[in-house]
């Protein structure tokens, strides 16, 4: 990854129904605005506002949380017109202004074994078949790729990464599905991810990792952090299960 | 000292106020569906109001009281009785140790909250008891209640004191529920989503003008609602990003999605509105079938409505604190 400085900051701020405020900093998946993010953020839980709950990172945006009585109650004049939105905004408009444009970032490397296809991945003949491909070329082109995790959302510890190929990119499904297995590897759109959890969601799933990606009793609980690389390996039936059991 | 479940009932879990500062690791927040109910059936016992209580979902459980306790029960009237006595909700009851605690008949709202004075002891998980069913985490063992759970009590109630023979004695005076309840046809209030100027007039429209029925598949995670299809000016795929409590995503089938206390973290479907903080727990005492017309107000409204609902809310502490002394 090539280091650039970061040009003064552009950002906007819009909120997020009474007790988050978003903020934006581009509308596309790039690098520098991913580095803009990070460097925001740490400086936000580094030195926190009166009312600061947590805050959420994306692709182009941080999304800070806050308590709006908090912010009201900290307030000397408490006016009826005072607003803790605006309160808010005024203390990060101020904390924008602090961001280093120089500062380095070291990304981790995290490789993560795939069984593609079959019972693993319902939809990879549909992702070949969208892109005109064959499965297998679908496989190479997705185990090919170095994925910088963009933001750790929608479950505990699902990894969004950025820099899927657009070979392989296929839209999300209309409905999405009930349930999804723990472990399951998908795409939607330009974005690729695993499944930690059991849960519903839209992707299109393409196979399936043995490797444990939520981690409840460990602090973080997550075992990949924005900003890390990820590496997909393809493994076969037979190493699934034999990676499955030892984890057991 | 403790609660043993001789039939789970629905769905019972343990909930606090849920699960805060894990949320970059994509770790859910959960928490009390209608935390107000929560935090009132705390006050009334002398608990902290974010301790964590039973949430009691549409069909009753059944449990033996294994130790003289007070407890308190609020949320949707799911019929409890002690001994089959009608047990009255929103006020502080001695219980004596033996007696049987059921819920039966849901006769208004879907979740009722039990708590017990001194709270349950139950061991945090990332700093919140509450349970997060799909990731198995928090709570009692990360499930709901099953047929002989033991769930602890923490037994330091500062207000048990004095002796008494029946199975149960009940405060004669109340909290006034009404305000913390939906009515027939609620109103919920709402702000513009991130993504509102995606949709089409006639959708922005519909989307207050029409009666939304909440459907079969609605849960902690959510609520699918059903009304006119709500549709895109163009179809496009928005990045995904963080969401929140109450946001109301829209789906390429059109039909809203009402995030609520088991959302995901983030979500990648564009946002038409985003119900306000006050409201949320009305929601949360909606069942399947039942409608809601949304209403929009602007921020400023939002958050003087918070602010006004949490001063109502410190009253009823300092009323309640009084009234257990």
């Amino acid at each position: 990854m090539s280091e650039k400085l970061l040009n003064t900051t552009s950002f906007a701020l819009s909120p997020l129904g009474d007790s988050a405020v978003v903020v934006t900093f581009g509308n596309e998946i790039q690098y520098d605005i991913h580095k803009k993010i990070k460097i925001f953020m740490e400086l936000l839980e580094h030195e926190p506002f009166v009312g600061f709950v947590e805050c959420v990172p994306a692709y182009t945006n941080l999304t800070v949380f806050y308590d709006p009585l908090v912010v009201f109650n900290e307030q000397k004049h408490k006016e009826a017109g005072i607003s803790p939105y605006e309160v808010v905004c005024s203390n990060i408009k101020k904390k924008l202004q602090q961001i280093e444009t120089n500062k380095k970032m070291t990304h981790r490397t995290v490789s993560i074994p795939v069984c593609y296809g079959d019972e693993y991945g319902p939809d990879l003949e549909h992702v070949a078949r969208y892109n005109d491909l064959t499965t297998d070329e679908v496989i190479r082109i997705h185990s090919s790729g170095e994925y910088l995790v963009y933001m750790i959302g929608f479950a505990p510890g699902f990894p969004f990464l950025g820099g899927l190929s657009e070979k392989i990119a296929t839209p999300r499904r209309s409905s999405p599905r009930t349930t999804i297995p723990a472990g399951a590897v998908g795409i939607a759109g330009m974005q690729t991810g695993v499944y930690p959890i059991s849960t519903p969601g839209g992707w299109q799933l393409i196979g399936q990792t043995p490797q444990t990606l939520f981690l409840p009793n460990e602090n973080p609980p997550s075992l990949l952090q924005a900003g890390d690389i990820v590496k997909f390996y393809p493994i076969s039936y037979e190493e699934y299960k034999e990676m499955k059991e030892e984890r057991r | 000292m403790s609660l043993r479940v001789i039939k789970p009932g629905l769905l019972t879990t343990i909930q606090d106020l849920g699960r805060r500062g894990f949320q970059k690791h994509g770790v859910i927040v959960s928490g009390a569906m209608d935390t107000y109910s929560l935090r009132i059936a705390n006050l009334l016992v002398g608990n902290q109001e974010g301790e964590a209580a039973l949430e009691v979902t549409l069909m009753g459980p059944t449990f033996e009281v294994e130790e003289d306790c007070v407890i308190a029960i609020t949320g949707g009237d799911l019929s409890p009785t002690i001994d089959d006595r009608t047990l009255p909700m929103w006020r502080p009851v001695y219980v004596k140790k033996g007696a049987i605690l059921r819920f039966g008949r849901c006769k208004s709202g879907c979740r009722a909250y039990l708590s017990v004075a001194g709270g349950y002891a139950i061991s945090e998980v990332l700093g919140s008891k509450s349970t997060y069913l799909r990731g198995q985490m928090g709570g009692y063992e990360g499930r709901a209640l099953q047929v002989d759970d033991v769930v602890p009590f923490n037994g330091h109630s500062t207000i048990l004191k004095h002796e008494w023979t029946e199975s149960f004695i009940a405060a004669k005076w109340f909290v006034h529920a009404k305000e913390f309840l939906p009515s027939r046809i609620p109103v919920i209030r709402f702000l513009a989503g991130s993504q509102y100027e995606y949709f089409t007039n006639s959708s922005k429209l519909q989307f207050v003008d029409s009666l939304f029925k909440v459907s079969s598949q609605s849960d902690r995670m959510g609520y699918r609602i059903s009304g006119p299809a709500l549709e895109l000016q163009h179809k496009r795929d928005i990045l995904s990003e963080a969401v929140s409590n109450g946001s109301i995503q829209v789906p390429p089938d059109g039909n809203p999605i009402v995030l609520l206390a088991d959302r995901q973290t983030t979500g990648g479907y564009p946002k038409i509105a985003q119900v306000i903080t006050t409201d949320l727990s009305l929601i949360g005492q909606l069942k399947p079938g039942e409608s809601i017309q949304f209403s929009q107000v602007t921020l400023k409204e939002a958050e003087q409505l918070y602010i006004q609902k949490e001063q109502k809310v410190k009253q009823l502490k300092v009323a309640l604190s009084l009234a257990l002394q």
